[in-house]
């Protein structure tokens, strides 16, 4: 009996199930799965440049026979989703699991897309385990029903799934199903010409029909007999929360969730006064189950936005009639007034000097100080990292964060349609290989004149430090070659380029002045290495209180290791980053700062 | 019947909340219980407010502990402890370390870091019984300021259902040979720091 959360029942699962290629791109909540399958030698394990990526690589090696696995959060299906859609058409060989980690809350992401539709969509199983033992459990499932009915198979979990840690009985051995790797030509199913695709789609329609009869005994769909006033049909981790909230009512639990137990439920509903579906974020089994001309409640009393959990269940449950208004416990409010404590930028971090400068020569706090929309003096937009924190105070300095890429595009788009003021693109080094490069040609190839700064930590950090391209060693930690993004940027075109200390003020004020002041494009790469990544920690900076005016300059930084106290600052000696940093020591105008 | 017990971990990222969670897991497997537990991961994880739900039982639904169901705090920072008390049940056992880490509002003059007693109300309105303690001084004197998340779960041992045996066992498990001994002695620190501090109170 093993603690694992999702993601390490999920590797382990995948690894006795004789995975032999696996592929990813970190993001909250899936990136432990791919650092886990890394661990062991005997598979291969790679970080992807993107997850478009990954799928290719995982078709390709699921083409050759051996079974393979992709691993994404939810967002990074719809960049996977064209060789996601492309893999449903042609079938597979060896088996090829598809993990999407939705998150509903939106605990670390951009949006609640609900992943479900995309196994709908692309006419894949769907599996959708409810605590750690059932991921262990279906995995070896997964690679059995994507083999035998020649389909990759969509893996759905959820933040409290891979993120939760529940006992798990890790009963299996590895085997490896295919110890000889070949590809045969194939022309019909791997050339996706019209000519094979249309008869291709009618195989993928044959092999919904053998599903939904596969899923009718699938044996980890399950019904609980109890009461039978109130049957619930549900999956996923809502199963926990419905369990807790109704302990007299019958469950249906399904672990199989597309395509859907068509007799299975009938026969279910059948038995039951009352059928309800509780289920997190869209109405996916109910509005199918509805479609089966079964009569059924659901979004009606649980709510679509955000995770549910037992005082939710239970609460809506009150309202609707279904649990006795005797049940309800008295739940206080959240006590007032109490400061919030948003994630920051950590003591040391390379992006600080940077967003400080951007912050005061883009006049950043005035914009949030206005109760009116003003236009920025300068339009910074952004992108996903560590680096979005930016957008908190005291730096206030992003304007937009839509998707993994998009502030390149964003900007270029700013300046096409005309804005007077000057516009600057912010992407983190891991994000610019995702899929920044792409933006960067576009927006050379059509004259742009933006500014990009490139902040290069030399990490993936916001998922917790994952390689990539550019830091030269491999996910099993491997040394490999190091792209040189100074020489990437110059054979795109980029003319004006500069490098920048992330640590040194004047020159990142200087360098950026340059740049926006230019009529052409200009790529920054402001490069400093992760403070957590940094072991080492000497000096931490001193207050000289005798020098220090209380000006509160150095407080802007945002550094969570400068505090304030019954009206002193001070440097908390325990946080400061010391020698590394030193950008308080280069502000302060008192010359109060030093080691 | 084993006796249930919901937890609740609170303090800012970098303190090490989730491995302190981790391990109080870990001893209640081996004790024969049921055991779920959840973290805040990711994003929220730098700097921030971070919270931990571990839940012993015999058997053990939601990996969620429900507003109002807490039986015991163990807080890392004195308004993360403030901040989560609407999940206590009535009468539970917070025990807070004495350490106050100001958020950026407060730094920036914006907001006031609230005051000892502004805390206190705010978890009263659900108990009494809340116990203070300086684990950052202790770890201090002891040489090594990370082992606070170890001390903390020392003085979590009192109250817990589980064998000191096992405890030692699953810290020694945990954590890699250079730093066991110290934490081990940080454990028994928080153990022995509690037990004095119950007396003086009650």
């Amino acid at each position: 009996m093993q603690l694992l959360s999702g993601n390490e029942a999920l590797a382990l699962g995948a690894y006795h199930a004789g995975v032999q290629v696996a592929c990813a791109y970190p993001g909250t909540p899936s990136t432990e799965i791919l650092e886990n399958l890394a661990r062991f030698k005997d598979i291969y394990a790679e970080w992807s440049t993107n997850e478009k990526v990954a799928m290719e690589v995982g078709m390709g090696a699921s083409y050759s026979g051996v079974r393979t696995m992709v691993s994404m959060k939810m967002v990074g299906l719809n960049v996977a989703a064209d060789p996601f859609m492309a893999a449903s058409i042609t079938g597979i060989i060896g088996g090829l699991v598809v993990i999407s980690a939705d998150d509903p809350q939106i605990h670390s992401s951009q949006n609640e897309q609900d992943n479900r539709h995309y196994a709908r969509l692309a006419k894949v199983p769907m599996l959708e385990p409810s605590d750690s033992q059932d991921v262990y459990d279906l995995m070896q499932y997964a690679f059995d029903i994507s083999e035998e009915f020649d389909t990759p198979v969509l893996f759905r979990t959820t933040t409290r799934i891979a993120h939760s840690k529940s006992v798990v009985n890790a009963n299996k051995t590895r085997k490896i199903k295919n110890t000889h790797p070949a590809f045969f030509h194939n022309p019909q199913k791997y050339i996706m010409l019209p000519v094979n695709a249309l008869p291709r789609h009618a195989k993928v329609e044959e092999r919904m029909v053998k599903l939904a009869q596969y899923c009718e005994t699938f044996p980890m769909n399950q019904v609980i007999w109890n009461k039978k006033k109130i049957g619930i049909v549900t999956s996923g981790v809502a199963y926990q929360y419905a369990r807790e909230a109704f302990p007299e009512a019958s469950f249906l639990k399904l672990a199989m969730t597309w395509p859907l137990p068509q007799k299975m439920i009938k026969d279910f509903a059948a038995k039951v006064e009352n059928l309800i579906v509780i289920e997190e974020l869209d109405p996916f089994l109910q509005d199918n189950i509805k479609a089966m001309g079964i009569k059924v409640s659901g979004k009606e009393i649980f709510p679509i936005v955000g995770e549910l959990n037992t005082r939710i269940v239970t609460e809506s449950s009150i309202g609707a009639g279904l649990i006795p208004e005797s049940e309800k416990s008295v739940v206080l409010p959240p006590a007032e007034g109490l400061p919030k404590r948003p994630p920051l930028l950590c003591p040391g971090c390379p992006h600080t000097g940077i967003y400080y400068t951007l912050n005061t020569v883009g006049q950043r706090t005035k914009l949030v100080e206005s109760t009116e929309p003003q236009e920025p003096k300068l339009i910074i937009t952004g992108d996903i990292g560590c680096y979005t924190l930016g957008a908190y105070p005291p730096h206030n300095v992003l304007d937009t964060t839509a998707c993994m890429g998009a502030g390149i595009g964003q900007a270029l788009g700013m300046e096409k349609a005309g804005v007077k003021s000057k516009v600057v693109a912010v992407i983190g080094d891991s994000t610019f290989m995702h899929s920044g490069i792409t933006g960067l040609v576009n927006a050379v190839y059509n004259q742009g004149h933006i500014t990009i700064l490139i902040l290069d930590n030399h990490t993936t950090a916001m998922t917790g430090h994952q390689e990539h391209p550019g830091t030269g060693v491999s996910a099993q930690g491997k040394e490999t070659y190091t792209l040189d993004i100074e020489s990437l940027c110059k054979g795109i075109g980029v003319k004006d380029l500069k490098v920048i200390n992330a640590f040194d003020l004047k020159a990142l004020r200087a360098g950026l002045r340059d740049s926006i002041d230019k009529d052409e494009l200009s790529v920054i790469i402001v490069r400093g290495a992760c403070a957590v990544q940094v072991k080492k920690r000497q000096n931490p900076r001193k207050i000289d209180v005798e020098k220090c005016t209380q000006c509160g300059t150095c407080l802007k930084l945002g550094c969570p290791a400068i505090q304030s106290a019954n009206g002193q600052v001070f440097i908390e000696p325990t946080l400061c980053a010391g020698d590394i940093c030193g950008l308080c020591e280069q502000l302060c105008p008192q010359k109060a700062i030093s080691a | 019947m084993k006796k249930s017990m919901d937890i609740l971990i609170t303090g800012v990222g970098g303190q090490g909340v989730v491995l302190a969670s981790d391990i109080i897991g870990e001893t209640a497997i081996a004790a024969g219980y049921d055991v779920k537990k959840t973290d805040t991961l990711g994003m929220a994880q730098r700097g921030g407010s971070v919270v931990s739900h571990i839940r012993l039982a015999e058997k053990v639904w939601s990996p969620l502990i429900k507003e109002g169901q807490v039986d015991l705090m163990l807080a890392f920072e004195k308004l993360e402890a403030a901040r989560w008390s609407h999940y206590l049940k009535k009468d539970a056992v917070v025990i807070i370390n004495k350490y106050e880490q100001p958020p950026p509002s407060v730094s920036l003059g914006k907001e006031k870091y609230p005051s000892d007693d502004e805390l206190v109300t705010a978890l009263k309105r659900r108990t009494d019984k809340i116990y203070l303690i300086d684990g950052n001084q202790k770890v201090k004197e002891l040489g090594n300021v990370r082992t606070l998340n170890i001390f903390m779960l020392g003085s979590f041992a009192a109250f817990a259902p589980l064998d000191d045996k096992v405890w030692q066992e699953s810290i020694s498990q945990r954590l890699p040979e250079p730093i066991r001994e110290i934490n081990l002695k940080a454990f028994a620190l928080g153990r022995k720091e509690i037990e004095g501090v119950r007396i003086g109170t009650n």
